[in-house]
């Protein structure tokens, strides 16, 4: 029999994320989860050992805090080593309008969405460059194309993952290891859950649908559902008196 | 916080009117909000596959559960899987093919309702029963445990040693009794995953009552496709189907909600009498019917044949449909659902699907389960207004002759009269009511202010 699959999911309490390690236990993967609640942390671990993941470990502390970096990286030495499929799926949303005022709130929201993902892929990157093999899977978002009025602060963090990302790629691709930049648009998640959903908003399990084939596939960048590759496309491209007047 | 209507809330959709839904995604979350200190009425909401009022409350708030959906445990020696309140029963036998009992067989859900889509949760809040309740009763009877998270910031554990009234009442308890969060339930062992079907073509009703009862010792699944179009002495015309597993062989999955689904409610239902009767001719006379022409079917097709079509129930137009299902006890059984078949062909108001099954004799495991010994009878009416209420209340005043019942999992109409002299445990089951939950039907039935 193959050996299990290990995969390490970064934030694995999101839905986003349990949806992609539902798909994962169903090949009897084993897995890593890190993430900040140790309770939702053994929820997830105890559905993942039902629907046939071949072994669970949990480790639980704040991604976006530097200080817990080592007890994270030891926790998954541990548990399996350096992994085959390394999600990063934690983030904030921040609030545009409160975190304007309150420049201490900006800060963070970059911290969490861009610094503390770019720390804790260095390492793996490194790892996974050295054993000449794996797949780093980064949950960013189509906010990061261009910046809106209404969410500047996350898009900020965002478009700049996706440019590490973009020259990580390059760096790892002669070692034979993927970086998949995963844009979702609309997920209907408990981040989003105060706003009002429309024919543009997608299921977490169509989204997991959509990563877990972006990582078979080793593909660069998956625009999830495929139809905001389109929208990107005019957004990105619209004159900027006119983005001034829609008022995104 | 998003309001949402009661029309893309029930199947029916033909209950109109603002509810606010909100979705927790842990269980500690819904417990919260099960003990909201806001007097606001609250009431669960799984999968939205009850056709009626059951699961709506307009003014009020709804929990809905489809977030809470992960698996707890699942022990192969003895065949107990506990599961959060919002599986579905799809997530379950999505695994199933993994769950290797200890002779070779699967461990297999032991009653499962004509749709895979519905939760955890509200399969036993309606104490569903399958095609097979002549052998294996309700789905409450399987249920080993569960937890309830009441008004009062209490979380009760109910089994039959713990809390039993109140597992009792829980069970069949139009989620009247607070949250399920979640549940424990035997499964049992099933010897093979493929079902050897057989569908047998039966003049009348007579015929029905002839195969229900030369098939319940040896056929696990059993139920009854009439054609509403026949009257006079080919009264229940239809077709018989029967299933049981047979041994060894492992079936596919079933499928997830299939792709190809009715997207938005036609203005005008294509479901008229000219398409009726060709699908009521078709059906009848299709090929592979008849005594002895076995077939070999993966469990998902002879169970769940309207999953095979997403959102189905949008084919009945914008003003939505009633469904109507009742149960009635044997010394009338016959002659009450040849009068109620009549009724039917005398208004003109031919149902798509008329199912009919009998019920075996089990005692209850909730205080309001539907099912009693007898037959059930399942239509389905488009909704035309005061002309269809008018047809069900002929059809109440039938059942209720009898001492039958109708099931509330699928009605949205019923007074609270003729729910108190059908269900004769309404007082005790009231008593667990909690009092901070309702539900449009519970007002509707007097049950809750």
């Amino acid at each position: 029999m193959s050996e299990s699959l290990k995969v390490s999911i970064y934030g694995a309490t999101s839905a986003i994320a349990q949806a992609v390690a539902r798909r994962y236990a169903a090949r009897g993967a084993r897995f890593f989860l890190a993430g900040r609640s140790p309770e939702h942390l053994e929820r997830v671990a105890g559905d993942l050992a039902v629907r046939g993941a071949a072994a669970v470990a949990t480790h639980a502390g704040d991604l976006a805090e530097a200080a817990g970096d080592a007890a994270l990286q030891a926790a998954e030495a541990a548990a399996h080593g350096v992994p085959d499929v390394l999600l990063v799926a934690f983030g904030t949303l921040g609030e545009q309008q409160r975190d304007e005022q309150d420049p201490a709130r900006a800060a963070a929201t970059l911290e969490t969405n861009l610094v503390a993902p770019v720390r804790l892929l260095l390492p793996a990157a490194a790892a996974m460059e050295r054993r000449g093999s794996g797949r780093l899977v980064v949950i960013s978002s189509v906010a990061g194309e261009r910046g809106r009025r209404s969410n500047h602060l996350y898009g900020a963090a965002k478009g700049g993952l996706s440019i590490f990302l973009a020259g990580l790629r390059d760096r790892l691709a002669p070692a034979g290891v993927a970086v998949v930049d995963v844009r979702p648009g609309f997920v209907d998640t408990p981040m989003t859950r105060d706003f009002r959903k429309g024919p543009l908003w997608a299921s977490p399990e169509r989204v997991a649908d959509d990563i877990v084939a972006a990582a078979d596939a080793g593909r660069a960048v998956v625009y999830t559902p495929w139809f905001w590759r389109w929208i990107m496309l005019v957004i990105r491209n619209l004159p900027a008196a006119v983005m001034r007047r829609l008022n995104l | 916080m998003v309001e949402r209507d009661g029309r893309d809330l029930a199947w029916g959709r033909a209950h109109p009117g603002g509810q606010e839904v909100l979705r927790p995604a842990w269980l500690e979350e819904a417990a919260a909000l099960a003990a909201d200190p806001d007097p606001l009425p609250r009431l669960g909401h799984g999968a939205g596959r009850s056709y009626g009022d059951e699961a709506l409350s307009d003014g009020g708030r709804l929990i809905e559960t489809t977030a809470l959906d992960r698996f707890v445990a699942f022990d192969p020696a003895t065949g107990r899987l506990t599961c959060e309140a919002g599986v579905l029963l799809h997530d379950i036998l999505r695994q199933v093919r993994r769950w290797r009992g200890a002779e070779g067989g699967w461990w297999f859900p032991p009653v499962l309702p004509g749709t895979r889509f519905v939760t955890l949760g509200g399969a036993i809040a309606n104490d569903v029963h399958g095609k097979n309740h002549h052998r294996r009763g309700t789905f409450g009877e399987h249920v080993v445990s569960l937890t309830l998270a009441r008004s009062d910031g209490s979380l009760a554990t109910c089994s039959a040693e713990q809390n039993p009234e109140l597992f009792r009442a829980t069970i069949g308890g139009l989620g009247l009794t607070g949250l399920i969060l979640e549940a424990t339930l035997q499964l049992m062992p099933a010897p093979g995953l493929w079902l050897e079907c057989e569908e047998i073509p039966m003049a009348d009703l007579a015929g029905f009552f002839a195969l229900a009862e030369e098939s319940e010792a040896d056929w696990e699944y059993t139920a009854a496709w009439v054609d509403c179009r026949a009257s006079g002495r080919a009264l229940g015309r239809g077709v018989f189907g029967r299933a049981r597993p047979l041994p060894g062989g492992e079936a596919p999955a079933p499928p997830e909600l299939p792709r190809l689904a009715v997207p938005l409610a036609p203005p005008v239902s294509p479901l008229n009498r000219l398409t009726l009767g060709a699908f009521n001719a078709l059906y009848g006379r299709r090929p592979g019917l008849g005594r002895g022409r076995l077939r070999r079917l993966p469990y998902h097709r002879q169970l769940f044949p309207l999953d095979a079509v997403g959102g189905w129930n949008r084919l009945y137009g914008r003003a939505g449909f009633y469904q109507y299902q009742c149960v009635v006890p044997p010394p009338t059984a016959r002659a009450t659902i040849a009068a109620l078949l009549g009724a039917v062909a005398a208004a003109g108001e031919g149902s798509f699907l008329a199912v009919l099954k009998t019920f075996g004799a089990r005692a209850p495991a909730g205080l309001l389960s539907f099912p009693m010994p007898g037959a059930t009878l399942a239509l389905d009416f488009p909704n035309r207004g005061a002309k269809t209420l008018a047809l069900l209340d002929r059809l109440d005043a039938l059942v209720l002759e009898a001492g039958g019942r109708v099931y509330f999992a699928k009605d949205g109409r019923q007074g609270a009269e003729a729910f108190r002299r059908s269900y004769p445990l309404w007082q005790e089951f009231r008593r667990w009511i909690d009092p901070r939950f309702a539900s449009a039907l519970s007002r509707r039935l007097e049950l809750t202010p």
